[in-house]
Formats: structure tokens, C-alpha cells, sequence
């Protein structure tokens, strides 16, 4: 297989966009990673995207984004696994150009979240639940991952401290990321005493809904070399799946898919846990982060809480983790969160990120972690710098 | 220019609070008071709609304008979103009712929320222009929030009204600004009982930038700027919205305290700034300038910048005042009752 490496990255303006629609959003984000990575033409396009149909009513995502590109006869497709769409996308084009089936391939997400009214888009999403056993029941996402942090707060002792310093640390690195939707620090106090969504999760412990597009450029080493633009290799990229029902889990403080997913990615890339410097991983909400960093093996079972509240996962920490400010601070456009995560470690790893938000000490090696439902899928990749 | 001669308002005695309509619904009380910022707001009985409550807003209205003789009015204008005919005019009533008829124009304004500043800004031009000595500019609502909803929590009734002319003012209008877009932020169709909305779009691109619009615009034909009024008064779809929009103008909490009335009325709809501007008159000083903008979705607002004459010591109390209709003699219902008073329980005759 040839490496593949990721040459250029672009992202829309991600909140609440109301003047650019789904398309607008799109070609926003791939405008930007064409220039970003100097190419003249692409060989195919991959847009990952949840559930533009009930969104905005629009599907043949391929057909439309590549007309609005201005590039009408490339092959183009629409990746769905729920909210791991856009990492999805990225598997898909990682398998392209690594085959040798295609040497410049765009994989991108896009979400246009903000044309229909809450309950609407609690409904789109929930659609990533099980209809039949979950959500004809009265199940919503934020009910899902109450269950999970409760159970965890059961088995490990987790705090309610450990989840609001999950949200504090990532609207932390949030503020200083020109693209957060909600670009400010917050404070413990805030979190705690904020509207209750589904107990113990307040509202400040929940991604927002989010419009947002990104994409990236994917290309061959020997491409990526004479564009002369910095560039990153996918090492390895791993995916899975697991009971879509959360009740069908034998455990629910675990996310069996990220395993999975991780140490298929790890495998491939040659490379342990230990190995990652850092990692954007998928905080839809806050007990999900510390699920995750258990279920990946950067945590044993129950240490992620008492390792954030010490700081180990802050941006000076030992592993910094969401240093984009994660789908809590940044936003979650759910078609487009895979590839922003691919996109802040390109810019962490190549040394882009703005400002304070960059990792210090030139880290090499990165993780992203995407996620469907309640960890009904998941998509893992393992990046290291060029 | 053109102004003021009376001013009246009307509203119904009967509130209901956020709690007792968050209980029903299962909803989390505390995160709508301090979201939308509203405490209760006021529930028309069964007897009482625009038409009612246009009468008696008119009424405080003539009290306080008693040189004018009703059949001297040229024209009655209403605007309202809650007009109890689709076919019939509610001005005629009203203007029956008062004794303007028959030698007068009559029409009914529709524009969402700033029907009523529409009438307003037509009967100004009118007896600007010196067509009439006269108009009758009267905004009232007997607003529509389906059970629920966000809406449910806001939707009010009240009236207010103002006779224009030119003689005996009790507030001159200095400068209007009128500023519209086409906004689908907020509409109700044809046979449909209550209104929808785009949730949080309503915000930002809607009320936001139709009221920074319009009231950025007549500060600068003005030249004023928010130090030099005394008070000011916005459209208020609750108690948060007409907050934030003065502070990013400039306005302080104590310009907009009397006209800021959505976290005990609710929100009047068209009436809601109308009222507000009752309010501030009821406190106003000779010279007073009181800053004024409303908004309608759809979507536009339509500013004023009055002056307060000396008038305004001498008819203030001929008519009850805004506070006083607001603060007193309150009767609180519960949601049961509130249901049937807007009756929201169908029955099948």
C-alpha cells in the first residue's frame, strides 16, 4: 500500500452560518484545502456527511458538492456513519490514493445543521440511535450518554468535578481556536449550575449543533513533496463497529468500537499507545472524552477522570487532548467533526496551530478519534509528521 | 413636526406565571426565567380580544387628549396580528365605538410585531402632511403561542394607543427611520392556530439586526447619540432580547427601566413597544427624549425619537398609567384556566 499523506486543509466559518448554505458551507472548506495544497485537479471527492436529507433535504451530496465545486464529471460519494461520517470520508480516501487507484483525492464533511428547529435536529440525530429499541422509547443522545456517565460515576467513582473540567479544558483551548463556535472559557461553576439536559449532563457537558465544512487534501508522498506545501502521513487507519442499542452493550462505561478501531490503526501503523503524543478525540459530551481515552488505552478503566482534573490532558500536559477545543468548544457539524480532527493535527503537527493553542516541544506522532451514536462506530487514524 | 396629543394603554387583569406553565409542560421553570428573562405574563379573559382592548386603550387615549373631539379624527388605524376577523375591519368597531364614524379612513395593519408602530408612523405622516388634524394610531394584540412551545411563555395581550395632531402635543416626533428586509423568521399561515418559528434564528439575523438597523440609522440622521436621552424603549419578545439590543447601542439598564415591561407583561406583540412608550411617559419629564424602535418579523422596525413637552404634567394622570394597569389589581390563574381563556381546549360543537 503507498503511503498517503494529507497536503492541504481548509474549514469553513463553523456556528451558526445562516447566510451560507449546505453547499456554500462545503465549498468554503474544499476552496480553501485546493489552495492550501497547491493541486491542480482532483481524481475523486469524498464528502462525509450524516443526514443532509433530513437537515436541509438535499442527499446526492457527490453530484451537488462536486458541481458547486466547479469540477462536474469527478467521481464523488457521500460517507455516512453518523457523526464518524467526515473520519469515514477520510478512511475512504486514505484507501484510494493508498491502493493506487487514485494519486489526489478530497475528503471532506459537511453539515448544515441550524435550517430546522431543535427538536427537528434532536430528531435527525437521534436517527443515529437505534430506532426500534432506543428512540421509539423517548431515547435522545444527551439520555444515552447520561446512562453511560452514570454507570461510569457508579463503577469508577467519577466525579462530577472530573466531567465540568472536561468541558473547562476544552473551551480552554477552544478560545484560542479562530473557528470555535463558542470561543471563551467557561468556569466549573458554569458548568454545574447550567441548564439540566439529561441528569448529570447540563447543557454546558453537550456539543452544540453546529453548520460547518471541512476538507483535506490527500495525496501520495511523492506528490505531497513536489507540492513543497508542509504535509503529515496517515500511518495507519482503523475502523469498527458495535451494537448500535447502548442496552446491548455488556458494559456501558466502555466504547468498544474506539478499541477496536485503535488498535486496528495502531496495528497498521507499527505503532503502541504509548507512541501518541496527543489526540483530538470525539467529547460530544464530556463523560464521552473520558470514555474514550479509556477505551483507546491511553487510560486504565476509571483513570481518565482523576487524570484531567490533574491536568495531564491539558495543553501543557503530558497528552494533550482536544487541543482544538473539541466538538464541545469548536462545534460539531456532525458530517464535518472527522475532518476537522485531521485538520487540527495536521496544524499541530506541522507546527500551524494559532498561537497559544500550539503543542510545545514539536510533538510527532497524533491520534484522531471519531465516533457514530453512542459509539455505534468509531474511525481511528494514527498521523505522524513528514 | 407632528406628535402625540393622548396616550393610552390597557391590558387584562389576569397573569399567569412561567412556573405554573413550565409545571404543566414538564419544563425547567428557572432556565426560562432567567433565559427569556420573563416572570408572567398577562392572559385576556374570554370577553376581551384587540377589538376590546383597542376601545379601551382609545379611551385613555381621548381622556388625556379631552380638547379633541372624536368626530374630528380623520383616521383610525390598528395594527394587530390577532384581528378577531379575517374579513371585517376591527377599526370600524373601535371607531364606532369612541364615535369617530362616519367621516373618517379606516384600515387595519398587519406586520407582525410592529403592526402597531406602523400605524403610528402612518398617522404621523397623515397629519404631518396636514391631510387631518387628527389619527387615531392604536397597537394591540391578543398574541397566539402554541401550548409548549417557546412562544407559550411569552404570548400577552395589551393595548396601547395615540391620537396624533399637531396642536397640544404631549411628545413632538422629531425623526423616524423605518428598515425592512424580507426575513422568514416568524409567520402563521392561513387557518393555521398559532405561529411558527426559526428557534434561534429569530435572534441574530432577525430582531438583532432589523433593531440595530433601524436604530443605528436614526441616530445618525438624528445626530443624536445614547447619552442624550432620557429613556428608551425596544420591541420585547421577552425580557432579554430588548436588554441586550440597548446595551450593544449604548443604553443603560435606567434608560430602558419604564418602558422594559416583557418580564411582567409578557410579550404584547404589537403592542409591545407602543406600551413601552406608555410606560416612559408615565415618568417622563418636560424635555424628556425618549429613543423608541420597534420590530415585526418578516421583517423590519420603524424608529422615533420623541420630545416630551410640558403638556405631559398636565394629562399624565387624567388617564390611568401604564405602571399602575401593570402592577395592580393582578389576578393570577392557573394553566387550567389560562387554557380555557385562550381556549386552547377544543370541543367538538
Amino acid at each position: 500500500m503507498r503511503t498517503v499523506c494529507v497536503v492541504g486543509v481548509g474549514m469553513s466559518q463553523w456556528g451558526e452560518v445562516w447566510r451560507r448554505s449546505l453547499r456554500q458551507l462545503f465549498v468554503d472548506a474544499a476552496s480553501k484545502a485546493i489552495k492550501g495544497a497547491g493541486v491542480d485537479h482532483l481524481d475523486s471527492l469524498y464528502v462525509g456527511c450524516m443526514s443532509s436529507g433530513l437537515f436541509v433535504g438535499q442527499e446526492h451530496l457527490g453530484s451537488v458538492m462536486a458541481d458547486y465545486l466547479g469540477m462536474r464529471g469527478l467521481p464523488a460519494m457521500r460517507v455516512e456513519s453518523a457523526c464518524a461520517s467526515g473520519g469515514m470520508a477520510i478512511r475512504a480516501a486514505f484507501m484510494e490514493v493508498g491502493s493506487g487507484m487514485s494519486d489526489i483525492v478530497m475528503a471532506s464533511g459537511v453539515e448544515k445543521m441550524t435550517d430546522c428547529d431543535g427538536d427537528q435536529a434532536t430528531y435527525a440525530l437521534a436517527t443515529a440511535a437505534d430506532q426500534e429499541y432506543e428512540v421509539f422509547h423517548g431515547a435522545t443522545f444527551p439520555g444515552l450518554y447520561a446512562m453511560m456517565a452514570h454507570a461510569h460515576m457508579a463503577k469508577y467513582g467519577t466525579t462530577r468535578e472530573m466531567l465540568s473540567q472536561v468541558a473547562v479544558k476544552n473551551h480552554d483551548n477552544g478560545a484560542l481556536n479562530p473557528v470555535s463556535q463558542y470561543p471563551f472559557k467557561i468556569t466549573k461553576e458554569a458548568v454545574e449550575t447550567g441548564v439540566m439536559i439529561a441528569d448529570p449532563l447540563h447543557i454546558l457537558d453537550c456539543s452544540p449543533i453546529t453548520d460547518g465544512a471541512a476538507a483535506v487534501i490527500m495525496t501520495t508522498e511523492e506528490i505531497a513533496k513536489k507540492l513543497g506545501k508542509p504535509y503529515v502521513r496517515i500511518l495507519g487507519s482503523g475502523a469498527a463497529t458495535d451494537s448500535i442499542a447502548l442496552y446491548q452493550r455488556p458494559d456501558m462505561t466502555t466504547i468498544k468500537a474506539a478499541t477496536l478501531a485503535s488498535e486496528r490503526a495502531l496495528k497498521m501503523a507499527g505503532r503502541k499507545i504509548t507512541d501518541i503524543q496527543f489526540a483530538e478525540v470525539h467529547d460530544c459530551f464530556t463523560i464521552a472524552e473520558l470514555a474514550i481515552l479509556e477505551s483507546i488505552g491511553v487510560y486504565e478503566r476509571g483513570k481518565a477522570g482523576p487524570a484531567t482534573l490533574a491536568g495531564e490532558t491539558a495543553r501543557d500536559g503530558k497528552f494533550p487532548v482536544n487541543t482544538s477545543g473539541g466538538l464541545k468548544s469548536k462545534g460539531h457539524p456532525v458530517g464535518a467533526t472527522g475532518v476537522a480532527q485531521m485538520i487540527e493535527v495536521y496544524k499541530q503537527l506541522t507546527g500551524q496551530a494559532e498561537g497559544e493553542r500550539q503543542v510545545k516541544g514539536s510533538p510527532k506522532i497524533a491520534m484522531t478519534q471519531n465516533m457514530g451514536g453512542s459509539g455505534g462506530s468509531s474511525v481511528v487514524h494514527i498521523v505522524e509528521v513528514a | 413636526m407632528a406628535g402625540i396629543v393622548g396616550y393610552g394603554a390597557h391590558m387584562p387583569r389576569h397573569r399567569i406565571k412561567v412556573e405554573d406553565i413550565a409545571g404543566v409542560w414538564g419544563a425547567d421553570a428557572p432556565s426560562y426565567k432567567k433565559g427569556l428573562m420573563l416572570r408572567e405574563k398577562s392572559v385576556p379573559p374570554p370577553d376581551m380580544d384587540t377589538i376590546t382592548l383597542s376601545v379601551q386603550a382609545a379611551r385613555n387615549a381621548l381622556k388625556r387628549a379631552s380638547h379633541v373631539n372624536p368626530a374630528d379624527i380623520g383616521a383610525i388605524y390598528i395594527g394587530s396580528e390577532s384581528h378577531p376577523y379575517a374579513v371585517k375591519p376591527s377599526g370600524t368597531v373601535v371607531g364606532e365605538a369612541i364615535g369617530i364614524t362616519p367621516h373618517a379612513h379606516c384600515a387595519d395593519f398587519e406586520f407582525a410585531c410592529k403592526a402597531g408602530s406602523e400605524a403610528m408612523f402612518v398617522g404621523l405622516s397623515h397629519v404631518d402632511s396636514g391631510a387631518m388634524d387628527y389619527c387615531l394610531s392604536i397597537a394591540a394584540d391578543t398574541s397566539q403561542g402554541a401550548p409548549s412551545d417557546a412562544l407559550e411563555y411569552s404570548a400577552a395581550a395589551g393595548a396601547a394607543a395615540f391620537i396624533m395632531g399637531k396642536d397640544k402635543l404631549v411628545a413632538e416626533c422629531l425623526f423616524t427611520h423605518s428598515y425592512m428586509t424580507d426575513m422568514p423568521d416568524f409567520w402563521r399561515r392561513e387557518h393555521e392556530f398559532y405561529p411558527q418559528h426559526g428557534g434561534r434564528f429569530t435572534g441574530e439575523e432577525a430582531y438583532f439586526a432589523h433593531t440595530l438597523g433601524a436604530s443605528k440609522a436614526i441616530l445618525e440622521k438624528s445626530g443624536m447619540k445614547p447619552a442624550d436621552f432620557k429613556w428608551a424603549v425596544f420591541h420585547q419578545p421577552n425580557g432579554k432580547f430588548p436588554q441586550r439590543v440597548s446595551r450593544m447601542l449604548g443604553f443603560t439598564q435606567e434608560q430602558i427601566d419604564p418602558g422594559w415591561l416583557a418580564p411582567r407583561l409578557g410579550n404584547t406583540y404589537s403592542g409591545a413597544s407602543p406600551i413601552g412608550l406608555t410606560g416612559c411617559l408615565d415618568v417622563a419629564k418636560p424635555d424628556d427624549l425618549i429613543f423608541m424602535c420597534s420590530y415585526g418579523s418578516g421583517a423590519g422596525s420603524d424608529a422615533f425619537i420623541w420630545k416630551v413637552t410640558e403638556r405631559i404634567e398636565e394629562v399624565r394622570n387624567k388617564a390611568v398609567g401604564t405602571h399602575k394597569l401593570l402592577d395592580e389589581n393582578k389576578i393570577y390563574v392557573d394553566y387550567g384556566t389560562y387554557a380555557k381563556f385562550r381556549r386552547k381546549i377544543k370541543k367538538n360543537d
